[in-house]
């Protein structure tokens, strides 16, 4: 099972990465090279990638993550705004805070951390799954927001999509 | 009319790519630099990615030439690359420099240094 | 060259390389420089992806995606490197 993950992964790169040889598709020559080479590079990372790792094969997921992705813009356009109305001002107010958050694996963990990088005034420091808490530098702490009790203020809707994505 | 909305994107880029590498002299110490230096490149590289895209898919149309398809999906996987490890380098980054020793600056609450307590450095 | 444009463009974005390789060599602290580099990575990507639509070469955006992923791998070693080793 882990072998046809890494197999399915590495032949969409090598598809993506020769598209137009014959036309604007894939002439003969480049789709049996690249199953060898898809076949040979499967067989030996099957071991690094992990067994869970299958489940982002469905389809269903992919639409997760594209229908994710206005989302996470919008929230990189306020980001940068922000962030270059605060270059020019330099108004700033940092701290590093606590952030409990109800989320249950790795990548669940891995997308919330990510897209809370990518987004307005914070960055993750360090991810604690064992006490389900981020620690997060915000840039602009609001007057009473040093100990905050849910993710809201910090992630914004990105708590309830990290959770339906990486399940 | 592709021409302008090819420009449009391209002043977006080097808008946030220059706020970007200005942000790390603007801000007193590593954590705050690292905001600036993350988000405005990734967003500025996204806009320039864009731009790439846009012009690379006008050229398919007017020419019919394969190689611009090959150049809108190469610059794609460029950007999913640099989307997926630009946060995570910050992350380690920050991480890092936290466990060596570099506290946040005029910092009003470190709830990190309070959880490392006694066997932080 | 076919589109001076871009060329223009990946020239500004080169400069900006250059006012975050002075954090480097200005920076305080490690971190800082490390912070500088990590900038610069970046910025070279988006100059090459630029400069390959300039010229009309795919093969410079090909060397940038190369360059993303080993850029990464060089942060992350540093990183280890600075928390002293791995925990």
């Amino acid at each position: 099972m882990r072998f046809i993950a890494s197999f399915v992964w590495s032949y969409l790169l090598w598809l993506v990465l020769t598209a137009g040889t014959n036309g604007l598709l894939w002439s003969t020559q480049e789709l049996m090279a690249g199953l060898m080479f898809a076949l040979i590079v499967g067989y030996a990372t099957r071991d690094v990638i992990g067994e869970r790792a299958v489940r982002f094969l469905n389809p269903m997921k992919w639409l997760g993550f594209i229908a994710y992705s206005p989302v996470l813009f919008w929230g990189m356009v306020k980001a940068n705004l922000h962030v270059a109305y605060l270059v020019i001002t330099g108004k700033i107010r940092p701290g590093i805070v606590r952030v409990p958050v109800d989320l249950e694996n790795d990548a669940q963990y891995t997308i919330l951390a990510n897209s809370i990088t990518l987004t307005p005034g914070t960055l993750t420091v360090d991810a604690c799954p064992e006490e389900r808490a981020l620690y997060v530098h915000w840039i602009k702490i609001p007057e009473g927001m040093e100990r905050p009790e849910s993710s809201e203020p910090v992630a914004g809707p990105f708590e309830k999509w990290a959770g339906r994505l990486g399940r | 009319m592709i021409d302008y909305l090819v420009y449009a994107f391209l002043a977006i880029a080097i808008t946030f790519n220059a706020l970007g590498s200005i942000a790390l002299h603007r801000f007193p110490d590593v954590y705050t630099r690292l905001h600036g230096a993350t988000k405005c490149t990734t967003f500025g590289t996204i806009f320039a990615v864009l731009a790439v895209v846009t012009h690379a898919l006008y050229r398919i149309h007017a020419t019919g030439d394969p190689k611009y398809l090959g150049m809108t999906l190469h610059s794609l996987v460029a950007l999913v690359a640099l989307l997926l490890t630009n946060p995570v380098g910050a992350h380690a980054i920050a991480k890092a420099s936290h466990l060596s020793g570099y506290k946040p600056v005029k910092a009003v609450v470190d709830a990190y240094e309070e959880k490392l307590g006694g066997e932080g450095k | 060259m076919m589109e001076p444009v871009f060329f223009y463009a990946s020239l500004i974005v080169v400069i900006a390389g250059f006012i975050s390789v002075l954090r480097v060599m200005l920076g305080p602290s490690v971190p800082d420089r490390v912070v500088g580099v990590d900038t610069l990575n970046t910025l070279v990507v988006a100059a090459m992806v630029l400069l390959g639509a300039a010229y009309d070469r795919t093969i410079y955006i090909d060397i940038a995606i190369v360059y993303a992923l080993l850029s990464y791998i060089g942060t992350l070693a540093i990183a280890r490197y600075l928390q002293g080793g791995l925990q």
